[in-house]
């Protein structure tokens, strides 16, 4: 068994308090690859205990919506928008090489056979590491979408400003 | 090496990711603080990860050795 390092520094990093980063995600995109990169790095980020938000807004709170929901909407254009992208987390297509589907099922495929969570698994586990979601209210009214279409434990819906003051009270953004 | 007491073992093997961290974190919060947890990943990666989780969250890295792809962490609960 080799020794890589004996960590000396860290019972000195446990003297001085660690400070709470916060870290806003703008999740825009609703592709396969970019709600991957999302949930990779808010579940990571509940991982390392800093304060998380991510603002869910555009096509990113298509992945929001529950997976068993077909369609969405209250009128005949909502309806047809969600006919045409399959809604939920887990049936996100890739920006490339989506094949109509087949792509994302070779994704999955390779997932698994190299232990990588997919996106819907790393949402619980930042849900459960306490990982705040918000969603865009201008989307859900765009796109007719209500509270109960979204899944459980997302926070209220709020706008814009909301979300400005979160990016500039914030340690870092990304905007996804 | 003295006997460590060790309070939680992870097996984090196979996994790729940030299943190592996410699963360290959330075994974590299961122990009381000064409680040693140890870890075992054999994502390579994992060796800057913990080193990076352990700075960010104040949870002290206090042992930490690789052998035969199997990396091995030893944190304290802060």
């Amino acid at each position: 068994m080799t020794v890589l390092a004996e960590a000396p520094a860290a019972e000195e990093a446990l003297d001085g308090a660690v400070k709470t980063r916060k870290l806003v995600i703008v999740d825009y995109s609703g592709e396969l690859e970019k709600t991957w990169a999302t949930m990779i790095l808010a579940s990571t980020a509940g991982a390392m205990e800093m304060d998380v938000t991510v603002f869910v807004t555009f096509w990113g709170l298509q992945s929001f919506v529950k997976d068993r929901k077909r369609i969405t909407g209250e009128n005949w254009m909502q309806k047809m928008m969600s006919f045409m992208q399959r809604p939920g987390v887990s049936h996100r297509p890739l920006s490339k090489m989506n094949f109509m589907g087949m792509g994302p099922w070779m994704m999955f495929k390779l997932a698994k056979k190299y232990n990588v969570s997919k996106p819907k698994e790393l949402l619980e586990m930042a849900q459960a590491l306490g990982v705040n979601f918000v969603p865009c209210q201008m989307t859900m009214d765009m796109f007719g979408l209500k509270r109960e279409d979204l899944i459980d434990g997302m926070a209220e819906p709020a706008g814009a400003a909301t979300a400005l003051q979160l990016m500039t009270d914030a340690d870092s953004t990304l905007f996804i | 090496m003295a006997a460590l007491d060790i309070k939680l073992k992870v097996d984090a093997s196979g996994l790729s990711c940030p299943l190592p961290i996410v699963r360290t974190a959330q075994a974590m919060k299961t122990v009381a603080s000064g409680d040693l947890v140890e870890v075992i990943a054999t994502d390579p990666g994992s060796v800057k990860d913990f080193d990076a989780w352990s700075k960010s969250t104040g949870n002290a890295l206090v042992e930490q050795d690789a052998a035969n792809g199997k990396f091995r962490f030893v944190l304290r609960r802060k």
